[in-house]
């Protein structure tokens, strides 16, 4: 939605921008290495190209490459791509309250370009949605702010990536450094001390079950620290709300 | 220009993008109001991390699918500087550099 003029006018666009800078250098690293995988497995130029502007999910994307390259059903790249993408559905049913005023084509398109880093650094500086039309647009241009870096960086790596091609070797492992972001991120989400046991017991699961096919273990492992914590939660912390602010 | 471009393929990635809009707008497609359980608010306050660290501690501690045998592993490293330099300093950009420096010479020269 940085088309928006009216948007960007907004000093929160300002903001945004700002408070995703320095996550931009690791997202972009991120994307050169996706750029470089998707055309050393054999994707062509113009496949990747589309892949890169229109789905626009690293982590689907490169969970596709190997069954598009191995000619895998319609119907199992979709899935393997909706398991991946599951932790979206989760952050959409937080993001609703925030969204819910707009008309639907507005929602979606912000819906759509809110990726892991942007929503969290957006739920992080706005824990409740607006109530106020003026709290309403300083939110939504800051969300949009945020993700603009995002997509700027993201779209801008991918296609020097594809450029690049074959010139990177693989071997350098350049595509670590999105995973060291990643680390950061869940470092500045470690904000109580239920929450860093979600994050073992999360991290523990996925380690234990990654021999289910479609990347399950994402999945097995988010419900069962969300279950677990819930559980603790329930029966030893008597005031869940106040620890959750430590 | 390594493959050549079939219509499958584009299909396919057409297909995808359609599975991103729906994840990161699933609810908030319809217009009717759902009412969300209490449990369910709380949960929300643990899914995020579990998903991050869902995704990311496979990445660090795996090779293969497997569990890294010993700790020659120049990911192990580079993490735990990482998240030593957030906890101290509180960036995101220094936990990915002073992690890159960890990893870069232990991968290149060692091949850890």
């Amino acid at each position: 939605m940085f088309f928006l003029s009216s948007i960007r006018r907004e000093p929160m666009f300002k903001e945004g921008v700002r408070n995703m800078a320095p996550v931009a250098m690791g997202i972009g690293a991120w994307g050169l290495m996706t750029g470089v995988a998707m055309v050393k497995s054999g994707m062509s130029v113009i496949e990747a190209v589309a892949m890169t502007l229109l789905v626009y999910a690293g982590s689907s994307q490169l969970a596709a490459i190997p069954l598009l390259v191995a000619g895998a059903p319609f119907w199992v790249v979709l899935a393997t791509g909706f398991c991946v993408n599951l932790r979206f559905v989760v952050f959409s049913l937080h993001l609703r309250p925030y969204l819910m005023y707009m008309p639907r084509w507005r929602r979606m398109t912000h819906g759509y370009l809110t990726a892991d880093m942007s929503y969290a650094m957006f739920t992080s500086h706005y824990p409740e949605p607006a109530s106020t039309d003026e709290q309403r647009r300083a939110q939504e241009a800051y969300l949009t702010g945020g993700y603009c870096v995002t997509w700027v960086s993201w779209m801008g790596m991918s296609l020097i990536g594809i450029a690049l091609g074959n010139l990177i070797p693989q071997s350098w492992g350049l595509g670590f450094a999105g995973v060291l972001s990643l680390v950061g991120i869940l470092c500045s989400m470690a904000t109580s001390r239920l929450r860093v046991l979600a994050a073992l017991i999360a991290g523990a699961t996925a380690v234990a079950a990654y021999a289910l096919p479609l990347k399950l273990n994402i999945v097995v492992a988010i419900g069962v620290a969300v279950l677990l914590c819930f559980w603790i939660e329930k029966g030893f912390v008597p005031n869940p709300a106040a620890e959750d602010d430590v | 220009m390594s493959g050549s471009t079939d219509w499958w393929t584009l299909a396919v990635i057409v297909g995808l993008a359609g599975v991103t809009v729906l994840t990161r707008c699933f609810f908030f497609i319809l217009d009717r109001p759902w009412g969300l359980p209490d449990w369910a608010h709380r949960a929300l306050h643990y899914a995020p991390i579990a998903a991050l660290a869902g995704v990311v501690i496979p990445e660090i501690v795996m090779t293969s699918g497997h569990l890294v045998p010993n700790l020659h592993d120049a990911r192990i490293y580079a993490a735990v500087a990482g998240a030593a330099y957030y906890f101290w300093k509180r960036g995101v950009l220094g936990t990915m550099l002073v992690g890159m420096a960890v990893y870069l010479p232990l991968h290149l020269r060692l091949a850890w």
